[in-house]
């Protein structure tokens, strides 16, 4: 059973827009969500600069209840569920009565637990102060919190259920929903991930030299992927959620389609010629590359865009190498590639949920936004790819295609192609 | 942790001690209703629809508002508001 599987809702916390209206004005205007963070400077991070989404109390109160905000202080649960109950809402969809046993959700986290919330818990627990915590608890630290918030939330009878892979844990979810759908196993997917805030997730990273130390002063300027002068990433933060849906059911509904999804593929260069914990291996991410193009009925050449991982790190280069030689296309003919990270940082777990609803306005709105601050490409790159084929700012897009891939630690590659919808 | 204003005195008075167990359970509720009609008799998961899992909040709430030490053995015998303010009242006389 193979059913073709469509995106008809979309839901964004981004650091530069929160909500999809203000999301697709920042990616026209390239606007950054780049800000410094005194938090971090005092905690004595070499990185004192991140990417959050701003979300005032005002704005949660319109979606969570006055109970749910009373105990549930973790960032990726209110993100999550902001950015999911969005995306429902958009694709013209109420919450239920009676359990909707074929809709489901997949919404992952990387680091759920992670959350600067658990600082007041821990605390408690280290002082025998245990029987003080409550019962709202567990549901923050659980990695499904955000899927199991939802799915209560939207009276959902399918799969729910929070997957987590890293830096590829939003593309993995979306490809984990689509294949459900396609295999006739649920008829319509809320999928996407989202990211806990702060210190104790950056943390570890800072220490690894991974992150952005170099732009304390300028926050702006720290994210710059494909630049010869990126030096590590900037640390952020969001959601995004995008519902998937079997084509007839959406055809049937009479629903927006933004865009379809496909094929894709997830997997591993396990750890095996040149992959590591945390470097990928060529030949893994390329096959992973390849086989979504086959899986998608494609090939090469219908590629005319890619939105990439590039995260503003050492191993930019090596993914534009790895894209170049998957698609066997170099220079002037290299497809169109943007870095969404440019502007919002690396959101982790929520990087690719926010950067495939990217995808979707773009194909659906027929632009392709810019990134910035590639200033002068790494000579690496240009190797590869053309300098025209990296704007700098947004351009009109009239193509039909866009490949979408995530990295993430654990050798770990996910691939998705999406494909503009024409009524 | 719970927002309701704490007891600086000893109260012992039932209707005291119900109107702070009012301001308690009001964001647990699971029904509409005026909690100034509240009689005292209504159980708390089946006439006030709190969820059961919730108890343990509003029993940490009472400890912070009253500043007692609720006996995990009392838990049970919570059923009703008019529960909640003898078990209340005997850890306050304690």
């Amino acid at each position: 059973m193979s059913r073709r599987v469509v995106i008809t809702g979309l839901g964004v916390v981004s650091p530069n827009g929160v909500g999809v209206d203000q999301f697709e004005k920042a990616l026209k205007s390239g606007k950054s969500g780049v800000r410094h963070n005194a938090h971090l400077e005092e905690l004595n991070f070499a990185c004192q600069i991140s990417a959050i989404p701003e979300v005032s109390d005002e704005l949660k109160a319109q979606y969570f209840n006055p109970l749910f905000l009373k105990f549930i202080e973790n960032t990726a649960i209110i993100f999550g569920g902001i950015a999911g109950i969005d995306a429902w809402t958009d694709a013209q969809l109420t919450p239920r009565e009676e359990p909707d046993w074929d809709s489901g959700v997949i919404y992952g986290c990387g680091s759920m637990a992670m959350d600067e919330f658990i600082s007041e818990k821990l605390q408690m627990v280290n002082e025998g102060k245990t029987r003080h915590l409550g019962s709202r608890v567990i549901e923050q630290t659980m990695n499904s919190g955000t899927s199991a918030f939802l799915g209560g939330y939207l009276g959902l009878g399918n799969l729910i259920g929070s997957n987590s892979s890293a830096c590829s844990t939003g593309t993995e979810a979306v490809y984990q929903g689509f294949e459900r759908i396609r295999r006739g196993k649920a008829n319509l997917m809320l999928c996407g991930s989202c990211e806990s805030h702060g210190a104790y997730n950056w943390a570890a990273f800072d220490s690894m030299r991974i992150l952005c130390r170099d732009s304390n002063d300028q926050p702006e300027k720290g994210s710059r992927p494909m630049s010869k002068d990126a030096v590590g990433f900037v640390p952020g933060t969001g959601a995004g959620a995008l519902v998937l849906e079997e084509l007839e059911q959406a055809k049937r509904r009479g629903v927006k389609i933004y865009a379809e999804i496909l094929g894709g593929e997830v997997n591993s260069g396990g750890q095996r010629s040149g992959g590591t914990m945390t470097a990928p291996s060529p030949e893994g991410v390329k096959r992973c590359i390849a086989t979504a193009l086959k899986d998608s009925n494609i090939g090469v050449n219908d590629i005319d865009g890619i939105c990439g991982h590039l995260t503003s790190t050492m191993a930019d280069p090596l993914e534009i190498k790895n894209w170049s030689e998957a698609l066997n296309r170099k220079g002037k003919d290299f497809p169109y590639i943007n870095a969404l990270k440019s502007m919002i940082g690396h959101c982790l777990g929520a990087a690719g949920s926010i950067e495939l609803a990217a995808t979707a306005l773009q194909l659906h709105n027929s632009y392709f936004h810019g990134s910035l601050n590639t200033g002068e490409l790494h000579p690496e790159i240009e190797k590869y790819a053309h300098r025209s084929k990296i704007p700098e700012q947004c351009i009109n897009f009239d193509g039909e295609i866009i490949a979408k891939a995530s990295f993430g630690f654990g050798d770990i590659n996910a691939c998705l192609m999406l494909k503009k919808w024409r009524d | 942790m719970s927002n309701v204003e704490k007891v600086e005195r000893l109260i012992t008075n039932d209707s005291e001690i119900l109107d702070k167990l009012k301001e308690i359970i009001k964001p647990y509720l699971g029904v509409k209703m005026e909690l100034e009609n509240l009689t005292g008799d209504e159980s708390l998961v089946e006439d006030l629809r709190i969820n059961s899992a919730h108890i343990v909040d509003i029993i940490i709430d009472i400890e912070s508002v009253f500043d007692i030490l609720i006996e995990d053995e009392s838990i049970n015998q919570m059923n009703s508001v008019n529960d909640s303010i003898e078990i209340i009242k005997k850890q306050i006389d304690h």
